[in-house]
């Protein structure tokens, strides 16, 4: 519905290969990566229902059940609460295709909100274009944050993951105090941000969810990078610079200026979540998203490594793993709802997956290379595999 | 002269700490694996540390013993939680930031879940807890050194100078030590004169966590008062701990002035009003508490281009290179 010319040719192409490869690999006995992450899924249900069962036995079979399947019964909030984690998703997913571990995804979403709320709160223009005008903001916001660590990386050699981690954490106490010190934007008595303008709020698609626009530009981001990452020069140089540094190197392709870019985009990226996420319309007339300035680094953008890694990096794989992150959340917080668990279960469980993935790789190809002997076995049932001299 | 013992008093007790997980960053990057997980190590020993005090707290014993007590369950839980990074690193052979990142990630969901489940908070707390020395007897009267060391401060500070000098001789001076280092350096090399790499980098991640969950209760106790919640943790300690090693080039000599640096970095918001010339600034107190983030970036700038970090942390041992 969504998806039209071009771009659902490249998605049916990549579905069609992804299932050929299973299929194939099926009958090879050998595990896809794919496999791997469903594995890595299992296992990290698997520690989250042993954490339950330690923590209060007699609920948790009920609440692992509702943490399990709950999120069916609120698809709408799912699919909107995955918007923010899409966006820091693709950004860390972006950085990892260069080899590059951007954990500064916290910091850039972060200054990509407060962009947003400057514009929301500080310009006054017709509905629409404030949007829009908020959005790109948020994008330079987010892009100067990420273009610091890669300018770092590429002229003094810094390991962009202690430069993202140093920056998440000056991002986050500057962003707080310039909001806390601004009386347009902040309302003292609720210690949170005043509520926006509706003309600056994103357009709702439907009418009881918060589900809005965003969700489209999203996926349209999402698609516009596998179509740049795969069929442009641009794309190309940075697939390369991250299989081998030197050998791009030598080819001629311009290290320091794509680790630049491609920090910068992924911060700009990173920035729309946060302003996806603050511009979101509320279900409550005349209200708006609002954020509580309290010296806590946004969880969202370590939402989003999750999200990166559980798809392998890949932009469209990132859209489908960036809903399953948001139905599990949203499980956590049904879960807290009904039971007596908090809704950090639900991070236990992502974070155990996050773990789990960094080598199912090899658990499902040891699994792989088990159920091939055992096969084999079967077939000869004398037990060795040795050539037989009659 | 009262506001230079002050600082040195105040800034002593936020040093130790940084400066045990720098070591502890050490002992893993010098037996060939990257520790970014060393954040979350901190956060365990902090609360099982803590947790264990105010357990034991009860009982009615010197609360200078307690100290020794919960830091040695907090060593032992953060070696155990460690072996999570060494078989993910060394047995599975995964990616050490991607694991050491999930780790980071686990923790603070994990101590959020039992807190609020168990202890109706975010964290656990010691509000009763009283390890604050005023005054070492004898050794505070000696002049100059007295004030300066003996006084206002946690007995901390002396087991973290004594583990410090105890772990600089271990990894420069003994066999073991320069085996270990040898596994960092060149593993291949170190193998083919029969050290065993697997075995000995399992005990560097090993080390690294006994070190961290100490400093990470060190932690708790000089610099949030015998207390930790989720939110926060340990405020990016562990990280800053990694920065302290690379501006200290990997040497423990350098790292105990880079950890002193930071300290002070640190301690540089609080006192603030209290020093003259900064007084007159009146800046809001937000800045200083950006500061050693904003440190580390440019100590980063000039110290990474020459980096001296082992040649093989990181890398994953493969026996076929050799």
């Amino acid at each position: 519905m969504i998806l039209r010319g071009r771009a659902a040719m490249e998605f049916k192409k990549l579905i069609n290969t992804g299932i050929e490869k299973v299929k194939s690999n099926y009958k090879e006995g050998k595990f896809s990566p794919f496999f791997a992450i469903l594995l890595a899924i299992g296992i990290g249900l698997l520690i989250g229902l042993i954490v339950m069962m330690f923590s209060n036995i007699g609920e948790s079979i009920p609440a692992f059940f509702t943490l399990t399947f709950g999120g069916l019964t609120e698809l709408g909030d799912v699919l909107y609460k995955s918007i923010p984690i899409l966006m820091t998703g693709l950004s860390v997913g972006l950085a990892f295709k260069m080899k590059l571990f951007n954990i500064g995804a916290v910091g850039q979403y972060t200054m990509g909100m407060f962009f947003a709320l400057v514009v929301g709160f500080y310009v006054e223009l017709p509905t629409g274009l404030h949007t829009l005008v908020a959005i790109m903001a948020a994008f330079v916001g987010g892009a100067l944050w990420g273009f610091i660590p890669g300018l770092l990386k590429a002229f003094f050699n810094v390991n962009e993951v202690i430069a993202t981690i140093m920056l998440n954490y000056i991002g986050m106490y500057l962003v707080d105090m310039w909001i806390k010190g601004s009386g347009k934007m902040f309302d003292f008595a609720a210690t949170r941000t005043k509520i926006l303008p509706q003309s600056v709020q994103l357009m709702k698609i439907g009418s009881s969810t918060s589900l809005n626009i965003a969700i489209v530009i999203g996926i349209l981001i999402a698609i516009t990078l596998h179509i740049v990452l795969n069929k442009t020069k641009f794309g190309y140089e940075l697939l390369a610079t991250g299989f081998n540094k030197d050998a791009s190197n030598y080819a001629g392709i311009n290290y320091k200026k794509n680790t630049i870019i491609t920090m910068a985009l992924a911060g700009g990226i990173a920035g729309l979540g946060g302003a996806f996420a603050i511009l979101a319309p509320s279900i409550i007339a005349n209200n708006s998203m609002t954020y509580e300035p309290i010296n806590v680094l946004a969880n969202n953008g370590f939402m989003g490594i999750a999200v990166a890694l559980l798809a392998n990096s890949n932009p469209l794989g990132i859209i489908f793993s960036a809903f399953f992150v948001s139905y599990i959340q949203k499980g956590g917080s049904l879960v807290h709802g009904g039971f007596s668990y908090k809704p950090e279960i639900a991070d236990v469980i992502i974070s155990t997956i996050i773990y789990v993935s960094a080598f199912s790789v090899i658990i499902s190809k040891s699994v792989g290379d088990f159920l091939k002997k055992r096969k084999e076995r079967k077939a000869n049932p004398s037990g060795s595999s040795d050539i037989k001299e009659e | 002269m009262d506001i230079l013992y002050f600082i040195i008093q105040q800034t002593l007790p936020v040093a130790i700490p940084l400066m045990i997980v720098a070591l502890a960053g050490m002992f893993s990057e010098k037996s060939g694996t990257v520790n970014i997980a060393l954040e979350s190590i901190m956060m365990i020993g902090a609360f099982f540390g803590v947790l264990t005090f105010s357990i034991v707290m009860k009982l009615n014993i010197n609360q200078q013993l307690i100290v020794i007590i919960g830091m040695i369950i907090s060593g032992v839980f953060g070696l155990l939680f460690s072996l999570l990074l060494a078989y993910a690193a060394i047995n599975m052979k995964s990616d050490q930031t991607i694991i050491g990142t999930a780790m980071n990630m686990l923790v603070p969901a994990l101590i959020l879940l039992v807190s609020k489940m168990f202890f109706g908070g975010d964290g656990v707390y010691n509000p009763e807890a009283s390890v604050y020395i005023l005054e070492v007897p004898l050794l505070s009267k000696i002049p100059l050194l007295g004030d300066l060391f003996f006084k206002k401060t946690y007995i901390t500070v002396y087991i973290g100078l004594a583990i410090y000098i105890v772990a600089t001789i271990f990894l420069n001076k003994t066999k073991f030590g320069l085996r270990m280092r040898a596994c960092g350096e060149h593993p291949q090399a170190a193998d083919s004169v029969g050290v065993n790499v697997k075995k000995m980098r399992y005990l560097g991640v090993m080390m690294s966590g006994l070190l961290a969950g100490v400093g990470g209760f060190f932690y708790a106790i000089g610099v949030t008062n015998s207390g930790i919640n989720g939110y926060n943790g340990v405020a990016g300690y562990g990280f800053l701990a990694i920065a302290v090693m690379i501006f200290g080039q990997w040497k423990s000599s350098k790292v105990f002035f880079a950890a002193l640096f930071f300290a002070f970095m640190q301690i540089l918001g609080t006192s603030a009003r209290l020093i003259p010339g900064l007084r007159e600034l009146n800046l809001p107190s937000v800045y200083y508490t950006m500061l050693p983030y904003v440190v580390t970036l440019i100590v980063l700038m000039f110290t990474s281009k020459s980096s001296k970090a082992p040649k093989a942390a990181g890398q994953i041992y493969d026996v076929s290179k050799r």
